[in-house]
């Protein structure tokens, strides 16, 4: 058996994706050149209040309530790659027979997917989930199919053997419509049946095949098989193309970022709801913005061409298919990169993976979630700028400070799961803190215990950097240094009571930002404290009240100036 | 002088009655059928010193590291970090001065790739609102940080109001600070939102004391409720307490003497003099000393202050 997915007025439908709102109104859609636009499509709406197909613009200002649209071949591109996709999700054998219209085989599918009315329902249901009205039709060969679905609204089942019964009542122009290329033949062919009296596939199946043959030929023969439902032939199977992008051409330059935003919704709804049909989730996100070549004012003394693409790549660290993170990440991207020119086109596409399989261990540590954690990561770029929220990675150097910040995408923890003969706790197993010392301790010999936990137990003296570090004026006494003043904050000064160093380092002076300097690491009195050395004889009470502030001094040697690198804390 | 009320026992359980079918009062639960406060989970700072005083660090609650420079403050919020990401914990760490350096961060064992690391500092950013024109700066609105509902908002000046009753700085120092402390705490509440951390920490060690004590108190009610059975623990670097109330635990840390080739720095401080070698000293370890000035567990300390000493990374 075969199914045929047909679209009604596709032209008219791909638009009203787009915008739902207009699906209660007449709606006519224009092609051509001004002042030459003709009408190519209609809703049943238009039709119903007596437009027709080919009337010009002008001639449409008659009606106040009908809503004019220029053709937008991109979305029709985006909505027939969205329906063969949703035909892929049902069958591997597709055809693309026409815009709007796609041929899928369902032989085999009743043990997966249940008995055919229920297929039938079920691709109804997911079409119209992308924003379509379709005409579905079940028969037992590809062109009864198609001719039903072209011929019959809604959801139609032609059991095999009946294909003539049912589909006599259609008119002759229904099968021409489907099978012949030139409309102007088309158009003879109608001419001449409606001569001959025949308005009704019936009438056309009917007739005897010889004198048939003999006036209308092949053509006429394989017409007449069409109409009985008798022409059985293999469909043209479609390469699988995992392409998933979604395009809107606007009548007029959007401006703003709110009726942007209201678009991109829309589109990415139905690119994840296309994800969602094949069972995949988004990699990266594409964002390509085409601008209006002139300004929108309109004022050809003032039009000049803008840049005319504006693109926005989003990578997301790990699958997601969650239209609405994807919406607030693009607004809050869009928000720090504006695109600073009024927008004509959207294009948006996106890289399918296969969705995180995550299975989540009773002993795992806390995570955040990644959809969660990369909005959050968003709001926070847009809080304190690009570049200064992430994960620190130490370059491979000596130079001091040398680090990059990457985006912050922290692995999983994975719950290693070692059975140990003995029959023991699995030590690689997350186990509370203290539970894990304890063990730890009980395992190893004594000796390699108090190693260990005298070797993990011991904090680190850390720097607190300043950044830049600030410059400083240093008094030297022998090549030490023994008093320093920092110029840019009057808090860090005074005598220096204790020196190490210098540490002498340097390197890339084969290139250009060669580096050469010496550190020496400092004690000078708080400023709250004592301001001098107390000597040893005086009481122990204020020895212990003298505070001591370390810093790191560094002197450039390149440019020979002083700089208070950073204090141990 | 009122007589005294007295009710019969009938009256009284009508009046309960009344009273519980009172709308308002309905989800009131009277405080003799309130449930024991469960006592927080906690975890290990890394140092044992410190576990033993405080019992750990407790997640779900606030606890605050105040000290002033060269305390050895830095060193035990780092290691408290590099054992948490050792655990397999995800943490952040708002940096409110710009101040952390990676290689120390390293040196202490941080697994980096668990670190999220937020520098506070730069200019305010000025963003725009929704409606605003992409092509231009028409319209820009600088409280709209595209705020997730249910976050309070501040305002432009990150704090909403000023505890001393003023409201703007008069001096370029504390407009800059104010607005670094404004990015902190709008990027804390985000995090505290997002749920999923393990440990964050904001690191106001090179704050003034005057505009650390601008932040509004109300903000650390906020920060305090949101981490509240989370098993999220929330660290304070600071110099002086600021969060009140709202901090369960309250630890001060002192450097108590440092310690260069083998011998006390204070001691040594009287004898420089320019016949000493520099280049023959070393600064080997810091020795610490941290006082529990006040903790709102149940865990009841058995002792008031600890020592414990930080190595250099160099030191081995």
């Amino acid at each position: 058996m075969f199914a045929c997915i047909f679209i009604p007025d596709f032209s008219v439908q791909t638009i009203i994706r787009f915008e739902p709102e207009l699906r209660a109104c007449p709606v006519a859609v224009l092609t051509g050149r001004p002042p030459l636009k003709k009408v190519m499509a209609l809703n049943e709406r238009a039709r119903q209040t007596g437009v027709e197909v080919g009337a010009t613009k002008s001639q449409l200002e008659a009606w106040e309530n009908l809503v004019l649209r220029t053709r937008s071949e991109s979305q029709e591109t985006s909505a027939h790659a969205a329906l063969l996709d949703c035909a892929q999700s049902f069958s591997p054998e597709v055809e693309d027979t026409s815009p709007g219209t796609v041929l899928l085989n369902l032989a085999g599918l009743e043990t997966l997917l249940g008995p055919l009315p229920k297929i039938a329902h079920d691709l109804a249901q997911r079409v119209s989930q992308l924003g379509l009205e379709a005409n579905l039709a079940v028969a037992a060969n590809p062109d009864a199919a198609l001719l039903a679905a072209r011929g019959f609204s809604g959801v139609t089942l032609i059991p095999a053997g009946r294909e003539a019964e049912r589909l006599g009542d259609l008119p002759v122009e229904v099968l021409l419509e489907s099978f012949s290329s030139d409309v102007e033949e088309g158009a003879r062919w109608v001419e001449t049946f409606d001569r001959w009296g025949i308005r009704k596939l019936r009438a056309l199946a009917a007739l005897p095949e010889l004198p048939v043959s003999e006036r209308l030929g092949q053509q006429g023969l394989r017409l007449q098989r069409l109409a009985r439902g008798a022409a059985s032939r293999n469909l043209r199977v479609l390469e699988p193309r995992l392409i998933f992008a979604e395009s809107v051409e606007l009548e007029y330059p959007i401006v703003l970022l709110e009726p942007l935003a209201f678009l991109l919704n829309r589109m990415l709804e139905q690119v994840c709801a296309r994800l969602r049909q094949r069972a995949l989730a988004v990699q990266e996100l594409h964002l390509n913005l085409e601008f209006a070549t002139t300004r929108p004012d309109g004022c050809a003394s003032f039009a000049r061409t803008l840049t005319q693409t504006f693109t926005r790549t989003l990578p997301l660290p790990t699958p997601m298919l969650d239209a609405k993170v994807f919406l607030k990440l693009l607004q809050l991207d869009l928000q720090a990169h504006p695109p600073g020119a009024p927008i004509a086109k959207i294009h948006l596409s996106a890289d399918p993976a296969r969705p995180r399989v995550l299975q989540s261990g009773l002993f795992q540590p806390i995570f955040p979630e990644p959809e969660k954690l990369e909005l959050t990561l968003a709001r926070i770029t847009g809080i304190v700028g690009e570049g200064r929220v992430g994960s620190v990675e130490l370059l491979d150097t000596h130079r001091e400070g040398a680090f990059a910040v990457r985006h912050f995408a922290p692995a999983e923890p994975e719950v290693k799961h070692e059975v140990k003969p003995s029959g023991k706790r699995k030590k690689d197993m997350f186990v509370p803190e203290n539970d894990r010392v304890c063990e730890l301790e009980e395992e190893k010999p004594e000796e390699n215990a108090k190693e260990n936990a005298q070797e993990k137990m011991s904090a680190v003296i850390a720097l607190r950097l300043f950044r830049p570090p600030l410059g400083a004026t240093v008094t030297l006494r022998e090549a030490k240094p023994v008093r320093m003043r920092c110029r840019e904050r009057e808090d860090i000064a005074g005598e220096i009571v204790w020196t190490a160093g210098p540490w002498r380092s340097s390197g890339d002076w084969s290139e250009q930002e060669g580096w050469s300097r010496e550190e020496w690491d400092i004690a000078v009195p708080a400023k709250s404290s004592c301001q001098l050395p107390v000597p040893s004889c005086q009481s122990d009470k204020r020895e212990r009240t003298m505070e001591l502030i370390l810093y790191r001094l560094v002197q450039d040697k390149l440019s020979g100036n002083w700089f208070v690198e950073g204090t141990y804390d | 002088m009122g007589r005294p009320f007295i009710l019969s026992a009938k009256k009284t359980a009508e009046l309960l009655a009344q009273v519980g079918a009172i709308p308002k009062l309905a989800a009131v639960v009277p405080a003799s059928r309130l449930d024991m406060r469960p006592a927080p989970e906690m975890v290990s700072s890394g140092i044992p010193q410190l576990d033993s005083l405080t019992g750990g660090i407790a997640r779900g609650c606030l606890t605050e590291i105040c000290g002033t420079a060269s305390s050895g403050r830095t060193s035990v919020l780092l290691f408290a970090l590099a054992r948490a990401t050792q655990r397999g914990e995800v943490c952040a760490l708002v940096d409110a001065s710009d101040a952390f350096d990676p290689a120390s961060a390293a040196a202490a064992g941080m697994e980096m790739s668990r670190l999220l690391w937020v520098r506070c500092g730069e200019k305010y950013p000025s963003r725009k609102h929704p409606s605003a024109a992409l092509t231009g700066c028409e319209k820009t609105d600088d409280s709209y940080q595209g705020m997730p509902s249910g976050i309070p908002q501040v305002a432009e000046n990150g704090f909403g109001f000023s505890r001393c009753g003023s409201t703007r700085w008069k001096n370029p120092e504390g407009q800059r600070w104010e607005s670094q402390l404004g990015q902190m705490l709008k990027v804390t509440d985000l995090l505290l939102q997002s749920n999923g951390f393990g440990m964050i920490a904001l690191d106001l060690g090179d704050v003034p004391v005057p505009s650390a004590r601008r932040i509004p108190l109300a903000s650390w009610f906020r920060f305090r409720r949101a981490v509240e059975h989370t098993p999220t623990a929330l660290l304070v670097l600071e110099q002086q307490p600021i969060a009140g109330s709202c901090s369960s635990v309250l630890v001060k840390v002192s450097g108590v003497r440092s310690q260069v080739s083998g011998k006390k720095l204070a001691a040594l401080s009287s004898q420089f003099s320019a016949n000493r070698l520099a280049h023959t000293e070393l600064l080997d370890q810091f020795e610490i000393r941290a006082e529990l000035i006040r903790s709102r567990l149940e865990r009841k300390p058995v002792q008031s202050a600890a020592s414990f000493s930080s190595r250099a990374a160099w030191a081995g």
